[in-house]
């Protein structure tokens, strides 16, 4: 039994603001101190709170250490392990209040939100698949295995109204029912996870992958056996290595244990994972392309129907679905149909788990009921923007998602509500943007990206996505007209229209939202040749207030194009004459307004 | 993804070619087995020059054109070289709109090369990676393993100078 147990942060954000050599040091220290027989330390998964990493939690106190350094070890190790006194200075300051230390579910960052696929992130060692059985791990499987019939399974999840978290929302209950019924007599059926998370500012799969695996692997065999299936693939991202890491120790402490493998819990189930990793290719998030990839082929989509449930892998009845999906299930199993269904809004019931980033002060990832509205994310959960800048928009759903203005900053997120002001759930990433991002700009973004992953196969995405992405270029440079603000809607309409698959038919919504609630700023591009927001760079001028220059000459020593030179003029005041941009000869770089310590110089 | 046939030379060792034909041997006879021996094959050799991907394609009896053809469909997959130091700028969007582009721009300046190119004595390449998921600590940018966050392209210079 140990007295105490330090939690060490070793998700992906903390462990690239260096929480491995956190650990060392605290093993080193705690060694040193002579505690290693009474103290503890484990490396955890993701807390969420990632903008204050590393992240040390010392239980039983519960004290929240953030961006802890190599050097503040020492002091926590003989001030609260050794003599017992919270480093109060250290501490995440939200959880100190008037010299008291609150406990971390009353901060601002955690008090609205409701952990349920993140509920062991940041709690167990995910390398040890018994800390995993401490808290109910493969309890459900027993359940479902020994007391449940398949349809008892299907009933559960069709009860509790659970829905694809992989970003279109499709019943889970319902997929497997198909999975399980349309083609009674194959010989062969998988289970597939999606971890292929590909939107870019999205990390809510990894968080879990690398927090909690085994909660996927037990819900994998669940799925086996309501549909049929001996047989899982985990397509992963290769850009994730320590979630292949963490969910290879998980299959082979499962295997092990006889939770994976023959004759689970000696029922005569048989059920087996195999890990197959991408190879960066944003179309594999795509059912059916992800499912070509396993085969061994180029990523490409192929036409639904038929849909995976009757021909899916290796052309066998295939149910498939996302990490965050398969977090809920096993909770689900245990506690009930209807605890799960109280939670949310009508139609969409549960959590949503979103990675928040961007222009934010709690860049991290956070899980609250649906329903929950975006002002309570941003504001309440999220700390506000930083530096005292205005909201713009809030982007979610990622390349296939649309920007969120101020006006619906009261609009509860849940499936439906997102897709009725022409963005989507996504798969959870949240991106805020503020007076400072250009949308356009951002539009051409999105675009690029598109652009580069298209695969080729069909036509409108292939070269429908080219023509939106050299629109919007010509707009960001100055040179577009009135006529390419409608020619840019109706090639979105037409490209989502007759695209193959999801990537095609929701790239152009990116456009569509930013032109429905900021084409003021389209307009601003395309008629008076500016960019409000003082970002795309053809449209920019520099230049010097001759009244605020001191003439110091430092932004002419700046200057890489030799755009900078002395007037003859002399303000009220000053001793040296005022200098001036040849806007003939300005680069645009911004060097001179960076250097000027006066703020003399402007941009717009 | 670049299709370019690279310039520089095939150097393939025995021992690389031993372990490659160990690889192939193992997982010839799984299914969709042709990405995992790739990877694994990108692992050995640091890419995937076309006479490697002729060794995989007669070693597991597939056509070279199918080989080829994955190859240059997934962006992990390198025909050319890398540098002993290999750059990826994250230009995700939660970097990208705290300024990861002017840091990616920084860089070429700096290096002298493009995306997707390496410097001429193959000490540094640079490419443009989408998320890392540090996104907490945006911007970023990787060298080999290594995490650097909370970028300005000011600092980037700093970082370089101690490759050198």
């Amino acid at each position: 039994m140990y007295r105490s147990h330090v939690l060490v942060c070793g998700g992906t954000g903390c462990t690239s603001s260096g929480s491995q050599a956190i650990i060392d040091t605290f093993e080193a220290e705690i060694e040193k101190n002579g505690l290693k027989d009474e103290v503890a330390v484990v490396r955890t998964g993701c807390h969420g709170l990632c903008a204050l990493g590393p992240i040390v939690l010392i239980y039983p106190e519960g004290s929240f250490y953030s961006m802890v350094k190599v050097e503040d070890v020492p002091e926590i190790v003989s001030e609260h392990l050794l003599k017992g006194r919270v480093v109060t200075r250290l501490l995440y300051q939200e959880t100190v209040k008037e010299e008291e230390v609150i406990p971390l579910v009353e901060t601002g960052f955690y008090k609205k939100q409701k952990r349920v696929a993140l509920r062991n992130c940041g709690v167990i060692n995910p390398e040890n698949i018994d800390e995993y059985i401490a808290v109910d791990g493969y309890q459900a499987l027993a359940k479902v295995l020994t007391e449940m019939t398949p349809e008892q399974v299907i009933d559960t999840l069709l009860a509790a109204g659970l829905r694809g978290r992989g970003g279109a929302g499709f019943p889970t209950g319902q997929k497997w029912k198909l999975a399980r019924t349309l083609v009674p007599d194959a010989d062969q059926k998988y289970v597939c996870c999606n971890a292929d998370e590909g939107d870019p500012g999205a990390f809510m799969d990894r968080s879990v992958l690398e927090g909690d695996p085994h909660v996927v692997l037990e819900a994998m065999a669940i799925a086996g056996y309501t549909i049929g299936a001996n047989q899982g693939y985990i397509y992963v991202r290769a850009e994730y290595p320590i979630a292949i890491q963490r969910l290879q120790i998980a299959i082979d402490q499962a295997r092990a244990y006889g939770l994976l493998g023959k004759d689970i819990f000696g029922t005569g189930f048989d059920f087996d994972i195999d890990l197959r990793f991408g190879a960066g290719a944003f179309v594999c998030g795509e059912e059916t392309a992800l499912m070509t990839s396993i085969e061994g082929n180029r990523g490409e989509p192929r036409p639904r129907p038929p849909f995976p449930a009757v021909k899916g892998l290796f052309a066998k009845p295939t149910v498939l679905n996302n990490v965050e999906t398969y977090a809920n299930i096993p909770r689900i199993i245990l506690n009930g149909a209807e605890w799960f269904a109280s939670m949310g809004t009508e139609k969409s019931k549960g959590t949503k788990v979103f990675a928040l980033g961007g222009k934010i002060n709690n860049t991290g990832l956070v899980e609250v009921p649906m329903g929950t509205t975006l002002r309570e994310v941003i504001e309440d959960i999220g700390g506000g923007i930083p530096n005292g800048k205005k909201f713009k928009a809030a982007q979610t759903g990622g390349p296939s998602g649309g920007c969120i203005p101020a006006e619906h900053f009261d609009i509860p997120i849940d499936y439906d509500n997102l897709i009725s002001i022409g963005s989507m759930m996504g798969s959870g990433g949240l991106i805020v943007m503020d007076e400072d991002n250009c949308m356009v700009d951002i539009a051409k973004f999105f675009l690029e990206f598109t652009v580069d992953e298209s695969c080729g196969k069909c036509t409108p995405c292939r070269i429908g996505t080219k023509r939106l992405y050299e629109t919007l270029d010509k707009i960001t440079k100055g040179q577009g007209t009135l006529e390419d603000l409608d020619k840019l809607e109706e090639l979105c309409y037409y490209i989502k229209a007759n695209s193959l698959c999801g990537l095609g038919q929701t790239a152009p919504n990116p456009v569509l939202s930013t032109l429905r609630y900021f084409k003021d700023e389209y307009v601003a591009h395309v008629v008076e040749k500016r960019c409000p927001a003082g970002v795309c760079k053809s449209l920019l001028n520099f230049s010097i207030d001759k009244e605020k220059c001191i003439g110091c000459g430092m932004c002419a020593k700046q200057c890489p194009a030799g755009a900078i030179s002395k007037t003859d003029y002399i303000a009220p005041g000053k001793k040296l004459p005022a200098m001036a941009i040849d806007s003939s000869k300005c680069v645009k770089c911004g060097a001179c307004m960076a250097t000027c310590k006066f703020s003399a110089i402007s941009k717009k | 993804m670049s299709s370019k046939k690279t310039t520089v030379p095939f150097a393939g060792t025995k021992e690389q070619e031993e372990a490659l034909k160990k690889i192939i041997a193992e997982n010839k006879d799984q299914k969709g087995a042709l990405m995992p021996v790739m990877q694994k094959a990108q692992d050995i050799y640091g890419y995937l020059p076309i006479e490697v991907q002729t060794m995989i394609a007669d070693g597991m009896g597939i056509p070279l054109e199918k080989v080829y053809g994955v190859s240059t469909f997934y962006s992990q997959f390198a025909l050319n070289p890398k540098g002993k130091y290999q750059i990826s700028v994250c230009l995700g969007t939660a970097c990208y709109v705290k300024g990861s582009g002017d840091v990616y721009a920084k860089i070429e300046e700096i290096l002298g090369i493009k995306g997707g190119e390496c410097t001429p004595d193959g000490k540094f390449s640079l490419d443009a990676c989408r998320c890392v998921g540090a996104c907490g600590l945006a911007p970023v940018m990787m060298i080999n393993d290594e995490v650097y966050g909370r970028l300005k392209p000011d600092d980037v210079k700093g970082i370089l100078d101690q490759f050198n």
